[in-house]
């Protein structure tokens, strides 16, 4: 199993504020961000980022938009730093929203532009992105996954096409020539990721080869990774744990307590980053016609995907982290507790090769996380990668 | 032009799918009308001279009562737009310039002459999209609160972004009385809860960006070489009646006229306003 370290850089010093107005999010106005504290934050996170490299964690980045919840608003701005203060880490962008990026092409090229500027270490994650994120990007949710699936095929074959240009005429997106320099240091394209929460992601991955991952549910985790597995069947192509990804908080202490401590003040990501204005949440066209009807007789509530032992909905904004950690949502307490609570979560959806692992989220200061980040590597690391060992990879490796 | 293919649907309708039995009943008579290659589902009602009515963004809802008034009167008709209920999206697509030309065809079809087109909300942004095409068919035009222009500057919100506002919000911006928007989703059965759930997505597909509005609609609304009547609803804050006399001094021979006690659907909320308005334009000046 690999272990990818993320945090979203989150602007904590708004979240009081924020809960308060009932969103942290879309609505909030950024009189609520300082840029001095910021400056610092912005710093001090992409520090952290960097002591992964040392401690011979993966390094993913996501991003967020409008929001005090994640300050990372540019994937690629944030790599290219990150790339260059790196050397070993792989860089997992997880991912590009490609369904709210007018420009394919654009996408595209920063992305080989980082993988030949990492010497292939780009993983890249092609997204749908969260509802709230169709109001800052002003893109239809109507037809988001049909401008996803164009935006993609696009992407990947102007990464891939050597012999251009290439002219495209979709249903969205227009170019005469298409001839993207750099081209991408691993051929024919770096690995790519997708991410969801519902079976059909995983066929739908499945029929690509991608990598997929969910994040916090170990209830959402196991129909997904197992329709993938099914569809890899019928298709006759394998299915190993690498192609699977699971996205948990983790809280690390050299005492049970301070790992639950650790943990709890990172878990406030899964308690904040849901607290959103309600006509974001579901943007019409987002959900399916199923979710929506569910929705709509239950007085318009959407029902969380965080789920206790018994199926039960777990309250995200409330969760205490005994409920979190039995949701499958965290990995709290000493090296061993974290490696039996990842182990068993991995044993109970048929194994996942890669851990994402918020490391930070809001209030846990830099020495806690730089505690949390140096522990886990040295303790729980080299168990976790011994449980999935890592099958060759197909794409080419670095030049060195 | 397409052929014209008419099957009646009295209950439960093979092609139904998810939406099997929703908006067909015994007693009501509902039609899936084939028109250049696409199927309208819509409901026609009454006698004497044809209205084709044009929904907004919520949708038909034939039971209330202003289409009983207005067919007591009228032959009125009046579809669902693709997209909505049962009627499918053109090519999976949400363009608005598709449905004028579908409703001008529709019009071709069932030889419509001397008719009333009339458009509420989003139907009256495709009732001007069809008459600064072609007048030919329709001699009168009423336009209900309608979206579809954009009069102000690019700071002006001309349009409310109701996609933006909580429910509650949402209603106190489109009803006088915002109790009557008021819907009980759980004791609605799957099947129209599902011809809503299509409906919304609709209404996003056709109107997310630019919001609700052709930016070069303005400039061609001097074609409308028709009678029109703008009726509005005094309370509505979704296009205010500010609004609607940037509508009537853009199109030649418009007049406005406000209905009280009404807010973004007057027709649901006055509808024999409505209809006592709309009868007195369209009967009183042939």
């Amino acid at each position: 199993m690999r272990v990818w370290y993320f945090s979203e850089m989150a602007y904590h010093p708004a979240w009081e504020e924020g809960l308060q107005r009932g969103s942290l999010r879309v609505v909030l106005p950024n009189s609520n961000y300082d840029p001095q504290i910021g400056h610092q934050l912005l710093n001090r996170y992409l520090d952290e980022f960097a002591l992964c490299d040392e401690v011979g964690l993966d390094i993913m980045v996501n991003e967020h938009h409008s929001t005090s919840t994640c300050l990372t608003i540019s994937v690629p701005m944030a790599l290219a730093i990150i790339a260059r203060e790196t050397k070993r880490s792989r860089l997992l962008s997880l991912g590009t929203p490609i369904a709210n990026r007018p420009d394919p092409v654009r996408v595209a090229e920063e992305m080989a532009w980082l993988d030949v500027l990492s010497g292939g270490r780009l993983e890249m994650g092609l997204v749908k992105g969260a509802p709230y994120e169709i109001t800052p990007a002003n893109s239809n949710p109507a037809n988001l996954m049909r401008r996803y699936w164009e935006a993609h095929d696009l992407i990947l074959k102007a990464m891939s096409t050597t012999d251009g240009p290439f002219s495209w005429e979709g249903e969205f997106f227009h170019y005469r020539n298409v001839n993207i320099w750099p081209r991408p240091l691993q051929q024919p394209t770096p690995p790519v990721w997708m991410t969801g929460l519902s079976p059909e992601t995983g066929r739908m991955a499945a029929e690509r080869g991608h990598v997929v991952g969910t994040l916090l549910s170990l209830s959402a985790a196991g129909p997904m990774f197992e329709a993938y597995r099914q569809r890899a069947r019928e298709l006759g192509r394998p299915a190993g744990p690498d192609r699977f990804a699971y996205a948990g908080v983790v809280g690390v202490g050299t005492t049970r307590e301070e790992g639950l401590r650790r943990a709890n003040l990172a878990a406030d990501y899964v308690r904040t980053s849901v607290v959103v204005a309600e006509p974001f949440t579901n943007p019409p066209g987002y959900n399916s016609l199923a979710a929506n009807i569910a929705m709509l007789k239950s007085g318009g509530r959407r029902s969380g995907f965080v789920r206790d032992r018994n199926g039960n909905p777990v309250d995200q904004r409330t969760a205490t982290i005994e409920q979190l950690i039995e949701s499958g949502t965290c990995f709290a307490g000493t090296p061993d507790d974290v490696y039996n609570q990842i182990k068993a979560l991995n044993d109970s959806v048929g194994g996942f090769g890669n851990l994402l692992m918020f490391g930070q989220g809001g209030f846990l200061d830099h020495a806690d996380t730089v505690a949390n980040i140096t522990l886990f590597a040295r303790e729980v690391l080299p168990r976790l990668r011994d449980l999935n060992p890592e099958p060759r990879k197909t794409a080419a490796v670095a030049a060195q | 032009m397409g052929t014209t293919n008419l099957t009646c649907w009295w209950s439960r309708g093979e092609h139904c799918l998810e939406l099997q039995g929703s908006l067909c009943n015994d007693t009501e008579m509902t039609k899936m009308l084939s028109v250049s290659g696409t199927s309208l589902d819509m409901v026609e009602r009454g006698q004497g001279r044809a209205l084709l009515f044009l929904h907004g963004g919520e949708g038909l809802a034939p039971e209330r009562p202003w289409l009983d008034l207005l067919a007591r009167r009228y032959r009125v008709i009046a579809p669902w737009h693709p997209g909505w209920a049962r009627s499918p999206l053109i090519d999976e697509m949400g363009v608005v310039d598709d449905l004028a030309y579908l409703y001008l065809d529709l019009a071709a079809e069932l030889g419509l002459d001397d008719a009333v087109l009339v458009g509420a909300c989003f139907g009256g942004w495709l009732a001007a999209e069809i008459m600064v095409r072609s007048t030919a068919r329709f001699s009168r035009l009423v336009l209900v609160d309608p979206l579809g222009v954009k009069f102000g500057g690019r700071d002006d919100r001309d349009i409310t972004d109701v996609h933006a506002l909580p429910h509650a919000e949402y209603l106190r911006h489109a009803w006088a009385d915002p109790a009557k928007g008021e819907v009980d989703f759980a004791t609605l059965p799957d099947s129209e809860l599902a011809a809503i759930v299509r409906g919304r997505e609709a209404f996003a597909l056709y109107g997310w960006k630019p919001y609700m509005h052709n930016p070069r609609l303005k400039h061609w609304l001097h074609r409308i070489d028709r009678p029109t009547l703008l009726l509005w609803g005094t309370e509505d804050r979704i296009v205010t009646p500010a609004y609607g006399e940037n509508w009537r001094r853009a199109i030649p021979n418009a007049r406005l006229e406000m209905i009280a006690g009404a807010g973004h659907f007057p027709h649901w909320e006055q509808p024999e306003t409505f209809v006592a308005k709309l009868a007195a334009f369209v009967d009183g000046n042939r």
